[in-house]
């Protein structure tokens, strides 16, 4: 671990390509592989996705170390000068997306291990397609290479929501699909305007662009950047684009739902990078478009999600809808434009991230335990509520308080504890509640809305309507969640009548563990990466030092011919 | 030139949406297709310099290579691309039209109305 820096420093910046190649290339290998060699293509996978991680890691200490304008990895595939090839381009930022989506990647690629990879076909080879999508997506430095990634990422997710077959799944999977491709329309047609526009597709050159465009145009470019911003925000599950989002999540078998948890984080990325970049403080009279619309639009989602946690029977649910809080939560705080407040958003979502990942998996789980063995009760219907069956009427042994049977003594099996446990977790952490890293998160965010220059240093400055709306929504969508989230504890956990201790094996368990034990990383660690959080919000609000390193890059020098320079062969050397 | 492309690519968006928000997935799927060919077209509208109305798609010896001579060649690249990628996802959405169409025996996108079709005698 400790020689992971020189080794980064050694390879890069050939290194940026590993997160994309390394995926693609296990993918082509897994469907090479027969359908019956289930436990070579689940080490195969695994050990890609480990070295995945690894490779984030040392992508991430990379650019914490060389984070100044001259260090940002800039990688240029085709070997063409930045406007007019396509580049690829490495920042705290991506980084960080990074080393969350191979983390995640990882937990759910042991969690299907145990039992899901087994529902249908080419599992594994799908999921490394995911992750490529997901990594080409948070290191293209170019609006259509995006599109691109956006692609392979949404046919990736077609497949893998499909997993498993089953009326639910087809019937959420139909109106997934039929939403993202109305959305690819739309970001195709945002993306043409801007090309129209500016002619150029590469974001930094689209930022210096941006200001220079006639005052004439000014209004084609909002409706462009609207446009754009419509299709991303259907990704991001803004209301009222997002009832997609919950039956699709719900239904999806459960290491897929976990890695789902990032798929809305793709939208709030793309919104949060192009934005800066396009529409920050240098973007003369168009700086700062839209910000009322991103205030507005996540706040909604966020009382959405709320209401909707509120109203969940279902384990699975609930997590949908805490990804749909999440994501709204970090849309209104985007929406501010404001330093202090990005530094805390970027802290709050890998910590809300991770906890709705660990909270669909263990959904998976709990609702196996209460179901003896199948995800779904027998009786129940898709539409019932399963809290309303009769089931639930208190039967003899159930323990309930009033009958006061004495609690001291009894055994809690090693299992149910852990599950007991890692639920309690999550709930801390969605709602933010100390000690963990979602209190510091929202902390975080508070702070930056009261006090906009930094601590203690207001200056006579006040929040605003919308800065107190935030406040309150905050505050009040944790505590929503809080009751939401342990109601349906009790229901599982305390008041569940007499059952066989839980099965619950090592590689169903351990992902959850990884998942939380990152949550407590990120609470014990939380001042080195709000550190880091606050460096990337700075370089994300000033844009001209990104732009700077793309433009700049220069393309390597062709290889001379050995011996005779005189006649190059043909082909080489002729490349600018 | 202009008027006729815009009206068209105005048609097929109107009956694509139109199409789009019918409840039986066939009507989905050709208003999905509609929209894309509508996209595909605005793409090539979008080139530098506005509608290459009459220029040179590919270089001809004696012709100045400039944009004022020649057609823009990136919406052409672009809509290639969009096309190929268009066309895969309507093909996969045709298979989970079909795999609806089996599971829950009708063709409304929400899977609804199955059980009176079936009740019936």
């Amino acid at each position: 671990m400790s020689r992971l820096p020189e080794l980064a420093d050694a390879f890069m910046p050939h290194l940026m390509l590993a997160p994309i190649a390394l995926p693609m290339l296990t993918a082509a290998l897994l469907l090479l592989l027969r359908e019956e060699q289930q436990r070579l293509k689940f080490t195969v996978s695994l050990v890609s996705t480990l070295a995945g991680l690894l490779v984030a890691i040392a992508l991430l200490q990379w650019a914490h170390r060389a984070g100044t304008a001259a260090g940002m990895g800039v990688y240029l595939p085709g070997n063409w000068p930045a406007p007019f090839g396509i580049v690829l381009v490495l920042d705290r930022l991506t980084a960080l997306m990074l080393l969350l989506t191979s983390l995640i990647g990882l937990c759910s690629v042991l969690f299907a291990g145990a039992r899901w990879q087994r529902a249908g076909v080419l599992y594994h080879a799908l999921f490394q397609f995911q992750l490529m999508g997901l990594s080409g997506a948070f290191l293209t430095g170019d609006l259509f290479n995006l599109f691109v990634f956006f692609e392979i990422m949404l046919a990736a997710s077609y497949g893998l929501l499909l997993h498993g077959s089953g009326r639910a799944r087809v019937q959420s999977g139909l109106h997934y699909i039929a939403i993202n491709l109305a959305a690819s329309s739309l970001f195709l047609v945002g993306a043409a305007m801007l090309y129209g526009l500016t002619g150029t597709l590469n974001m930094a050159d689209l930022a210096q662009a941006v200001p220079q465009v006639a005052p004439a145009d000014r209004g084609l470019l909002h409706a462009a950047a609207a446009i754009l911003a419509t299709a991303f925000l259907i990704k991001a599950a803004c209301w009222p684009l997002n009832f997609w989002l919950v039956p699709a999540y719900s239904a999806a078998t459960a290491p897929v739902g976990a890695l789902f948890a990032i798929m809305t984080k793709v939208g709030l990325y793309a919104l949060l990078r192009l934005w800066s970049l396009l529409f920050g403080t240098e973007a003369g009279p168009s700086a700062q478009f839209g910000s009322l619309w991103l205030i507005v639009g996540g706040m909604a989602t966020m009382a959405f999600g709320a209401i909707g946690m509120m109203g969940s029977q279902r384990l699975t649910h609930l997590a949908g809808h805490a990804a749909v809080l999440s994501s709204g939560t970090l849309l209104a705080a985007c929406g501010f434009g404001h330093n202090l407040l990005t530094a805390g958003l970027l802290y709050y979502l890998p910590s809300s991230t991770l906890a709705v990942s660990a909270l669909f998996l263990l959904a998976d789980l709990t609702e196996r335990w209460r179901n003896g063995g199948a995800t779904r009760a027998p009786y129940e219907n898709d539409d019932d509520a399963p809290f309303l069956s009769p089931e639930l009427v208190p039967a003899t042994g159930m323990n309930l308080d009033d009958d006061e049977q004495v609690l001291v003594g009894r055994i809690i099996p090693a299992a149910t504890a852990f599950m007991g446990l890692a639920y309690l977790t999550t709930t801390l952490v969605i709602a933010g509640l100390p000690p963990l890293s979602g209190f510091v998160g929202k902390f975080a965010m508070l702070t930056a809305v009261l006090n906009p220059l930094g601590m203690g240093s207001s200056a006579g400055q006040v929040p605003g309507i919308a800065g107190w709306t935030l406040l309150a929504l905050m505050i009040g969508t944790g505590l929503v969640a809080l009751m939401a989230l342990t109601r349906s504890g009790i229901r599982h956990f305390w008041a569940a009548p007499e059952r066989p201790a839980p099965q619950l094996r090592v590689l169903e368990g351990l992902p959850i563990a990884l998942l939380l034990g990152a949550c407590m990383v990120l609470t014990v660690q939380a001042e080195g990466v709000m550190r880091f959080t606050t460096a990337t919000a700075q370089a994300l609000h000033s844009p001209a030092s990104y732009v700077r390193a793309v433009m700049q890059a220069t393309p390597r020098q062709a290889p001379q011919a050995p011996g005779n320079s005189d006649a190059p062969l043909p082909g080489i050397g002729a490349r600018p | 030139m202009e008027i006729v492309l815009a009206l068209s690519i105005g048609v097929l968006t109107g009956s694509g949406v139109w199409l789009l928000l019918r409840p039986r997935t066939f009507q989905v799927i050709m208003g999905l297709s509609l929209l894309s060919y509508a996209v595909n077209l605005f793409i090539f509208s979008m080139g530098r310099l506005g509608l290459a109305v009459a220029k040179e798609p590919v270089l001809v010896a004696g012709v100045t290579q400039d944009l004022q001579h020649y057609a823009d060649p990136l919406p052409q690249a672009l809509v290639l691309t969009a096309i190929v990628i268009g066309f895969a996802m309507t093909a996969l959405f045709l298979v989970v039209l079909l795999a609806s169409r089996g599971i829950s025996g009708t063709d409304h996108v929400d899977g609804a109305h199955a059980h009176e079709s079936q009740e019936m005698p």
